[in-house]
């Protein structure tokens, strides 16, 4: 029975990824969830199979032999709830974001508005946004359908009318929505997902209602001046699930284990960065949260429990890697490489990586193309994340990132680098935070599925954010200013609770480490020089603040933001050579 | 056991592929035909042209009075000139059909028509026999012959005799190699660094080109050529793997046909040559999923070994630590050369 705490006892949890297929399983002891063991395989959503379930039971398979408990019942399917032999779970949860990105078509009133906000709320999903519809556009009704029909969007995304101010227009722009799927075969007509004015839900339905399948999400757009994506997201999830379910065998099935909460992995990872938010809501910045995966690059950041998600899924490091090459040059992925390639082998490992997303990186060589690749997924993510981040938000200066507490990051990428100085030093090229701010690693990817658990175990949820998962790499104190190279810039006191002082004088230019053990707690006194801004209230502005130690304790990240290199290639290898030793040490 | 991934070089085998258009169409072949490569087995407008008229505006009249006065009715194909709507008479306003075509809807006022369209053709893509038909979709062809899978393709389907230019697994494909003796032939060359060889094949022309290896730099270009190319191993300067080379260049005009379409591993299509073969020589082509083992022999798809082709020696237990400093479930592989190294079965993929 499950406990008086708990919803559920026995929890498996799912992630189907693009390369692997995780499955993980949560029990209650003495009051409190505890992982008891994982599962994985490679996904077989790829021929010969093609079907995501069978790879599902093979991590079943390997877990069942780990853990000494059976979960499948005799019909081969998941048991659930238990059966009285024990055989089972309690609850099933499950993540996904093995696929293409969903094809979709954004339609909107205005399109620097409400068609603006139909496609934000397509990039909180897998989704690639291939036309937008809106009054702005002069195109006849036959040549908006000549596209839909062009195009096959699996998805049809409406927004458009503010609360309150209803407008016929919507329906007019629905017009050639209506005729394509008259046109096309029942099961390729797109799902279409309302998500405008609330007044005009029962015109949309009467308009389409028997010729596509329409859902409805509360209005992105209530007034011109407000966008709201968050609610309507849950809608959205649903309708991904639906189209998945129809591009792929075995989607089905687990989401009937799930008990049709099967949710996009880059939803669920937001839920737990949107959740952790609201813990830290006293620290006044925001939660930060990245994952470079095969299919995309997920950026979470979350305010105060408000969250803003941005998935891109030109930004996976698996088949769509080349695609990168269209938001950047080989030189951008250059800069991030400690060891000698030319342009060429870059961009020959990068096809070959997309003709095989699985490989591992087998030689040092591989491996810093690798992190390179991520350092610039990640790079780019976040600067394009960033612009539909709040203005309040507290920040240095508005061209850097603003101010976070914590960054926490996931994605095999990050967690299963050889050392973690490797991860570290990934995390300050790509993000270049600023101020302040811990950062945290998710070791064992978890993130995602905690948040899908949240649905129906948020007890789950909160037991597990803590340090067995979310390893604590170090606090960084990334000063903001401008001085000559090698000037001091800031002076550091640190003393540890059994009295030790550390000082130092950080110059401009360099990457620093201030050794405390993990764990163990210090007060830091920051004075800053110059009129540099450690985020402590303007530049200039000192201040002490407590710091718990992480795996690589303390770090000062002074060489400056934006980061800038040397020109001459060699140099920069050297930097990065230099900067590497630091946190192998 | 690992899950592992297969690609066929196979002299002689016999197997199944499906062609498929898109969306319904007209399927122009007939079970039991024997189909070349390049023949037309489905056909459908892709991307049909459509005309909302507005008949009432037409008619000067409302929706409804326009609804009486229609003449056609949804399926209806109408001829350029035909009448879609108005009172039948000398002087009488009518609406006709700017251009031939055919009657999707009619109502409220509107017939909206979608014009004639110049069908877009789905070739075999492969010589043999069709042996079903998939709807209004397309064909299940079967083929014999000496198969060999690649890792990348164009996107160009052709066939033509095989012309092997390579004297090595490794050689580079020159432009001084291509001469016009080379005309309606397969090229088989080794490692293509020169966009001008790609050019200079187009202008002979070539009817297609198989190889070990491409610059990744030749992509855009090798996209916007119109014969077909097949990389058998991938990007850079990679040598053709000895299974391949052996089988290629003891077909010298021999009869390849190229299908150079994209490797879509959820789709489970990917680019593949194949050589003609006597039909007796086959055996059934191996497409079920299987876990690595001792013995088996298998191609290594990565950097520094990548194309290179060993023997299963040994799985490890559990995780191995690589070079690199990952750990992950590997294998010993005994290469041709004598070398046994560590390759992560990840970086593996069994060649039957």
């Amino acid at each position: 029975m499950p406990t008086s705490l708990v919803d559920a006892d026995l929890i498996l949890a799912l992630d189907i990824g693009t390369i692997s297929t995780r499955a993980i399983l949560f029990d209650v002891v003495e009051g409190r969830y505890r992982f008891l063991g994982a599962g994985a395989t490679p996904t077989t959503a790829d021929a010969p199979a093609g079907d995501i379930s069978e790879g599902v039971r093979r991590a079943l398979d390997q877990l069942e032999e780990i853990t000494g408990r059976r979960l499948l019942g005799p019909d081969g399917q998941l048991a659930i709830p238990a059966l009285p032999d024990g055989t089972g779970v309690d609850a099933c949860v499950a993540t996904v974001s093995v696929g293409p990105p969903i094809r979709v078509v954004a339609i909107g009133l205005l399109e620097d508005i409400s068609a603006e906000s139909a496609r934000n709320l397509a990039a909180t999903t897998y989704a690639e946004v291939l036309e937008t519809f809106s009054l702005n556009d002069k195109r006849m009704t036959a040549t908006r359908l000549d596209t839909l029909l062009n195009l096959r969007p699996d998805l049809i995304v409406v927004a458009g009318g503010a609360e309150g101010g209803a407008s016929e227009s919507v329906i007019n722009l629905l017009e050639a929505v209506g005729l394509a799927c008259y046109v096309l075969p029942r099961e390729q007509r797109p799902e279409v997902l309302f998500a405008g004015n609330s007044a005009l839900v029962r015109s949309v339905k009467d308009t389409l209602g028997n010729l596509a399948s329409v859902h409805v999400a509360p209005n992105v757009r209530p007034s011109l001046d407000i966008e709201q994506l968050a609610p309507a997201q849950p809608a959205l999830s649903q309708v991904f699930r639906q189209v998945r379910a129809r591009q792929m065998r075995g989607i089905a099935e687990i989401d009937r284990w799930t008990g049709n909460r099967l949710t996009p992995t880059a939803t669920a990872f937001g839920r737990t960065i949107r959740f952790i938010s609201k813990e830290y809501a006293q620290t006044h910045k925001g939660v930060l949260g990245i994952d470079v995966g095969a299919s995309s690059t997920t950026v979470a950041a979350g305010y105060a429990g408000d969250l803003t998600l941005s998935i891109y899924t030109q930004l996976g490091l698996g088949s769509s890697l080349p695609q990168m090459l269209r938001l950047c040059k080989l030189e951008d992925i250059q800069r991030w490489l400690p060891v000698e390639i030319s342009n060429n082998e870059l961009l020959d490992y990068m096809y070959n990586k997309a003709a095989y997303p699985a490989n591992l990186p087998l030689g040092p060589i591989e491996l810093a193309i690798e992190q390179a690749l991520a350092c610039q997924a990640a790079h780019l993510a976040v600067r394009q994340a960033m612009k539909a981040y709040p203005s309040a938000l507290p920040r240095v200066l508005p061209e850097f990132l603003p101010l976070f507490e914590p960054i926490i990051a996931s994605g095999s990428a990050f967690t299963h680098t050889p050392t973690r100085g490797q991860a570290l030093l990934m995390l300050l090229n790509a993000l270049q935070p600023t101020g302040i701010t811990t950062l945290a690693m998710d070791r064992n990817n978890l993130a995602a599925v905690l948040g899908a658990a949240a649905a129906v175990a948020p007890v789950l949820t909160v037991q597990s954010l803590d340090s067995t998962n979310f390893l604590n790499l170090c606090t960084v104190i990334s000063p903001v200013g401008q001085a000559p190279f090698g000037a001091p810039i800031l002076r550091i006191r640190l003393t540890t609770e059994d009295k030790h002082e550390t000082n130092r004088e950080v110059k401009y230019g360099t990457l620093e480490v201030i050794k405390l053990p993990a764990g163990q707690s210090g007060t830091l006194q920051l004075t800053p020089l110059h009129r540099f801004d450690i985020g402590l209230g303007g530049a200039g502005r000192g201040g002490s603040l407590k710091v718990i130690g992480g795996t690589l304790g303390v770090v000062i990240d002074a060489r400056g933001r934006p980061l800038r290199f040397s020109a001459d290639p060699g140099r920069r290898r050297e930097m990065h050579k230099k900067w590497q030793a630091l946190f192998e040490a | 056991m690992m899950h592992a991934s297969i690609t066929h070089i196979l002299a002689g085998t016999s197997f199944r592929r499906e062609r498929l258009l898109p969306m319904n169409g007209r399927v122009v072949v007939r079970r039991g035909q024997l189909v070349s490569p390049i023949d037309v087995v489905a056909e459908a407008v892709l991307s049909p042209e459509h005309l909302l008229l507005d008949i009432a505006r037409g008619l000067d009249t409302s929706a409804g009075e326009a609804d009486r006065l229609l003449q056609c009715k949804a399926g209806d194909e109408v001829g350029e000139g035909d009448i879609l709507a108005g009172r039948l008479g000398i002087g009488r306003r009518v609406v006709r059909a700017p251009y031939p075509g055919r009657v999707m809807v009619a109502g409220e006022g509107q017939v909206l028509l979608q014009l004639d369209g110049q069908p877009q053709e789905l070739k075999a893509g492969y010589p043999g026999l069709v042996v079903d038909q998939i709807g209004e979709r397309g064909v299940i062809i079967e083929t014999t012959g000496a198969l060999i899978q690649g890792v990348w393709g164009n996107g160009h389907i052709n066939y033509g005799l095989l012309s092997t230019q390579t004297a090595t697994p490794d050689a580079l494909l020159t432009v001084e190699q291509l001469d016009v003796s080379l005309r309606g032939t397969v090229i088989f060359g080794g490692i293509c660094r020169d966009e001008q060889v790609l050019r200079a094949a187009e202008d002979l022309p070539v009817r297609g080109m198989v190889l070990a290896s491409m610059d990744s730099a030749l992509v855009p270009l090798a996209l916007r050529l119109n014969y077909p190319i097949v990389l058998i191993e991938g990007f850079g300067h990679l040598p053709l793997n000895t299974q391949a080379y052996k089988l290629l260049a003891s077909s010298e005009r021999r009869e390849a046909a190229i299908n150079a379409e994209p490797w879509n591993r959820l789709a489970g299509t990917r680019p593949e040559v194949i050589l003609a073969a006597p039909s007796q020589a086959a055996r059934p082509l191996h497409v079920t999923g299987t876990d690595f083992s001792p013995g088996q022999t298998v191609r290594v798809v990565s950097r520094p070994y990548q194309g290179q082709v060993g023997t299963l020696a040994a799985l490890q237990p559990g995780l191995s630590r690589l070079p690199s400093g990952l750990s992950a479930p590997s294998a010993d592989v005994r290469l041709e050369n004598g070398e046994t190294v560590l390759i992560p079965l990840a970086n593996l993929e069994i060649l039957i």
